[in-house]
């Protein structure tokens, strides 16, 4: 493969890589404090995408208004499923909120289809973003360069409330000890709800970015990215925001160069990453943690 | 003395977690047929001396010896299978199941039948199921607990959930019985009656008994040797009379009880 | 209804069997084709959520591969009934490979070779994956699903790939699929019921206790899962026979979803919930077309809701685990006794 092809993948892979690391951390931050797998997750990245495309096409919003309308909107859907579909099961059997998150993420699918119809709508991308750029040879697309740059701010931006502020050091409190944190006096149902909104929000912008690099939105997009980004998460290591990143960045370059190197295995493609959860879980790694403690007995 | 007559022996057992050595030097050796106790202040390391013994832990160092034979390692199934049984600090029972379905699960471990012979309706399992289902019955019936063998079990009050604890145990046919805190919560008419128990099922069914408790009256009560553990090592060991006098043991531990238990 | 193990209740039970011959006989003469293709899935559908129930409700595994099963399940059966020139005409991209292009068998035999293939699977991902706890061995066996799904489609010259098998022979009639229910139901209650069964709740309910006591959890988990994926595979070949046309997409997570659905609804831990469940949801999956159909009431004309149904099936799955986590019979069984004590004293059955 020439120089200037595997430049191109490689740009290719951190685009991808930063979709899934930025909804994988939406995941690993409501694992690491819930212990719940969101199967919802990936619907809030569909709906993100959405959102966008009737702000502009119906509201006739400019992109920039609709983009930050549809990251609000999103995180206030997260925000509506915990209050309505995870909160009163917090004192459940830990599998009756997977079921509940399974049934939400049903419903959100299929809500969509019947509000939105299956036919895959086109999306809107500003010219600039999607001329192609030719840097000695090498044709990148603006938004291959955007993405990754974009997702590495949201990550700092991220990491600087959940390290420097007070709901953040509440956040991380609650997923040492959740009991703990609430006799400290901290509304533990308000910090779980800003975990679900930043969540979504990144979720949402993971959305709004894959259709810009995908430009056909459909109801049930979020599904195949949203396994894979919690496989991502998985990978990094649950629970760690930054293990989140960097299990999607792999996952991205896994995916892209397994392809490129071997075009045959093109077809198999969705299959690594659960390949790869396979070998990860099988394989007592750091990457899995927490949830290898032993009773007590 | 041979081995022959200790039916547990343990040898310089030691465990650490991580940075933290729970548990060192840990040697004890139990007389068969016996009821011994072990004892010590909260977070001694008591259990964690059962969890080692029942193959729930594997020591760091040191053996554990089973008539004789080393166990050490063993997982908890083949513990049991070898013949220890044992009841835990928080009642374990299966709560969605009846009392004798508890008992009779109990009785799993020493069934010959495959588990493919019940759907194919084969007579050996048919049978050996009605045998074990009345020796159950039997084991609740010495316990009082007959008539209430079709209740769930988590309907039971507290003293009768810990009597079917220790009926499921025996139900394993064990050579040894470890009993962590039997007499937890019980007023002093039903200790009475749980000593007086214990004694029973010593002779009935020929066993060893090893209890982990707090209540002194039991302990002395009951126990013809006694071993004391504090911070994970073994203080004193000997007779009620020996150990009620240690002044090791007054201070780390009984000190506290005796005018508690005034 | 269910047995009981003393011989006294084998009579009301054959008469049972005997009830049910004679109003199947009946549907199959007087009902028209849709309601006898709800019959048929109601059968195929117990079969299912008694082999996920076993898994789940019985022993706790919350497996959610249940599809992979099927497609197993369903492939190799219809491969071993579809005729020689079917298989050449379907096969279009690349030619069937030997052996598989002339191998053929009667159907109980075709099924039954579908459910051994699903349990040898079953048996190989058990091995790794059930050290897993709750929601990990859940995407773990999702996962296997999934690939199991990318795999089949890939494996052109022996599943066709995405084109699937069609003319799939239409054997599975309302006798086969009701003789497999009940046979599947005979060997679940002698299962449950059994000590052994006991055993699976035990692990279940705790397992550490359940090691104390000498059981070696590890094996029987491997055992209740490969059970569960053989009954899997045999509705999934029922199923294949059933609608003729089977391809990889069919096996997705909608699929596992449908079945978990009916054994949350029936109650996770009865094996008549799983059968009333799969009799309601079946039932009710159809009833809900209607909502994507047009209505006509007097004046007002109500165009159909495409694609309603399953927000409203998503929607109650919500609603019972919200609200009635344990569905219909929560771990209640209906049995000789519980009847016969309702009718003699009126009283709540146990």
């Amino acid at each position: 493969m020439s120089l200037e092809m595997f430049v191109q993948h490689i740009f290719n892979a951190l685009t991808l890589g930063s979709l899934y690391g930025l909804i994988a951390i939406g995941y690993t931050m409501v694992y690491g404090i819930l212990r719940l797998i969101n199967f919802a997750h990936g619907d809030i990245f569909m709906l993100g995408a959405y959102f966008v495309f009737y702000a502009v096409v119906l509201i006739k919003l400019p992109w920039a208004v609709a983009v930050v309308l549809a990251v609000v909107l999103s995180a206030v859907c997260g925000v509506f499923v915990d209050r309505i579909a995870y909160r009163p099961l917090r004192d459940a059997p830990r599998i009756s909120a997977l079921i509940s998150a399974i049934g939400v993420s049903f419903f959100i699918e299929n809500l969509a289809l019947v509000v939105f119809t299956g036919l895959p709508k086109p999306v809107y991308r500003p010219d600039w973003l999607v001329e192609v750029i030719t840097v000695k040879n090498i044709r990148i697309l603006p938004l291959a360069l955007i993405v990754p740059v974009i997702a590495f701010f949201l990550v700092m931006g991220l990491l600087w409330v959940i390290y420097k502020t007070k709901p953040g050091l509440a956040m991380r409190s609650i997923s040492k000890d959740i009991e703990t944190t609430r006799l400290m006096g901290v509304s533990v149902d308000k910090i779980i709800a800003l975990t679900f909104a930043l969540g979504s929000a990144l979720a949402a912008a993971s959305g709004i970015m894959w259709a810009l690099r995908y430009p056909q939105i459909q109801p049930f997009m979020g599904v195949f990215p949203g396994f894979k980004a919690f496989i991502a998460a998985v990978l990094g290591g649950i629970g760690s925001i930054e293990g989140a990143m960097i299990g999607g960045m792999l996952l991205g370059l896994i995916e892209i160069m397994a392809v490129a190197f071997f075009p045959a295995l093109s077809g198999y493609r969705d299959a690594f990453a659960f390949v790869l959860l396979i070998v990860i879980l099988l394989m007592k790694p750091t990457g899995l943690m927490g949830e290898k403690l032993e009773e007590k007995v | 003395m041979t081995d022959r007559t200790y039916v547990l022996e343990t040898r310089d057992v030691m465990i650490r977690f991580g940075g933290l050595t729970a548990v060192n030097n840990f040697n004890i050796a139990v007389p068969e047929g016996s009821i011994v106790g072990l004892i010590g202040p909260n977070g001694a390391g008591k259990t964690t001396c059962f969890n080692i013994i029942t193959g729930f832990y594997k020591p760091t160092q040191g053996e554990v010896l089973l008539e004789g034979r080393p166990i050490t390692g063993l997982p908890p199934h083949k513990v049991c299978a070898a013949g220890i049984a044992r009841t835990f600090q928080n009642i374990r029972l299966f709560y969605n199941e009846t009392v004798l379905q508890n008992v009779m699960i109990g009785g799993f471990v020493r069934q010959k039948s495959a588990w493919w012979m019940p759907p194919l309706l084969v007579p050996s399992c048919t049978r050996e199921e009605a045998v074990l289902r009345e020796k159950a019955m039997k084991l609740l019936e010495s316990v009082g607990l007959a008539d209430l063998a079709n209740e769930t079990s988590s309907s039971l009050p507290y003293g009768a959930q810990r009597r079917l604890e220790i009926v499921r145990a025996l139900a394993t046919e064990p050579k040894f019985l470890l009993l962590d805190e039997p007499a937890a919560g019980m007023n002093p008419q039903e200790s009475q009656e749980l000593m007086a128990f214990i004694k029973k099922i010593r002779t009935d069914f020929n066993i060893t008994i090893l209890l982990i408790e707090h209540d002194m009256k039991v302990v002395m009560g009951v126990c013809e040797h006694i071993w004391v553990l504090d911070y994970g090592v073994l203080i004193a060991e000997g007779n009620p009379e020996q150990i009620r006098s240690n002044p090791k043991v007054i201070e780390a531990y009984l000190g506290e009880e005796a005018t508690q238990n005034a | 209804m269910k047995t009981n193990d003393k011989p006294r209740y084998l009579l009301p039970s054959l008469a049972a069997i005997a009830i049910l011959a004679l109003f199947l006989w009946w549907a199959n003469e007087n009902l028209d084709n849709y309601k006898l293709q709800i019959l048929n899935l109601i059968a195929i559908n117990s079969i299912l959520a008694l082999s996920l129930n076993l898994i789940y409700g019985f022993t706790g595994m919350f497996s959610l591969g249940h599809a992979g099963f099927m497609a197993i399940g369903a492939y190799v059966s219809s491969l071993l009934i579809l005729p020689p020139i079917q298989k050449e005409m379907i096969y279009i991209i690349q030619p069937l490979i030997w052996p598989f292009s002339v191998m053929q068998a009667p159907f109980f035999i075709a099924v039954l070779a579908g459910g051994v293939a699903a349990a040898l699977l079953g048996l190989i991902i058990a091995m790794p994956v059930l050290r897993l706890g709750g929601d990990y061995l859940g995407i773990a066996t999702l996962g296997f699903a999934e690939i199991i799904r990318v795999v089949f489609t890939n494996l052109t010259p022996i599943t066709n790939g995405a084109l699937g098998l069609k003319g799939i022979p239409d054997y599975a009639n309302i006798w086969w699929n009701y003789g497999w229910c009940l046979l599947t139901l005979f060997f679940m209650i002698r299962l449950v019921n059994s000590n052994f069964g006991n055993v699976l709740k035990a692990i279940r309910d705790d397992e550490v206790a359940a090691r104390a006591m000498g059981i070696n959890t590890f094996k029987y988990r491997v055992v209740s899962f490969s059970i569960g994926a053989f009954f899997a595979g045999i509705g999934g070949a029922l199923m294949a026979s059933l609608v003729t046309t089977i391809d990889p997409k069919m096996f997705g997570f909608l699929l596992t979803f449908n079945v978990l659905m009916i054994v949350v609804a029936g109650g996770l831990g009865s094996l008549t919930g799983s059968i009333l469940g799969s009799a309601v949801i079946t039932i009710l999956l159809e009833w809900l077309r209607f909502v994507e159909n047009p209505i006509d009431i007097g004046a007002f004309h109500l165009d159909g809701i495409p694609g309603m149904r399953m927000v409203i099936f998503s929607l109650l799955l919500i609603m019972i685990i919200l609200f009635r986590r344990e569905g219909i019979m929560g771990m209640r069984e209906l049995s000789w006794d519980s009847v016969l004590r309702r009718f003699s004293r009126g009283g709540e059955a146990r």
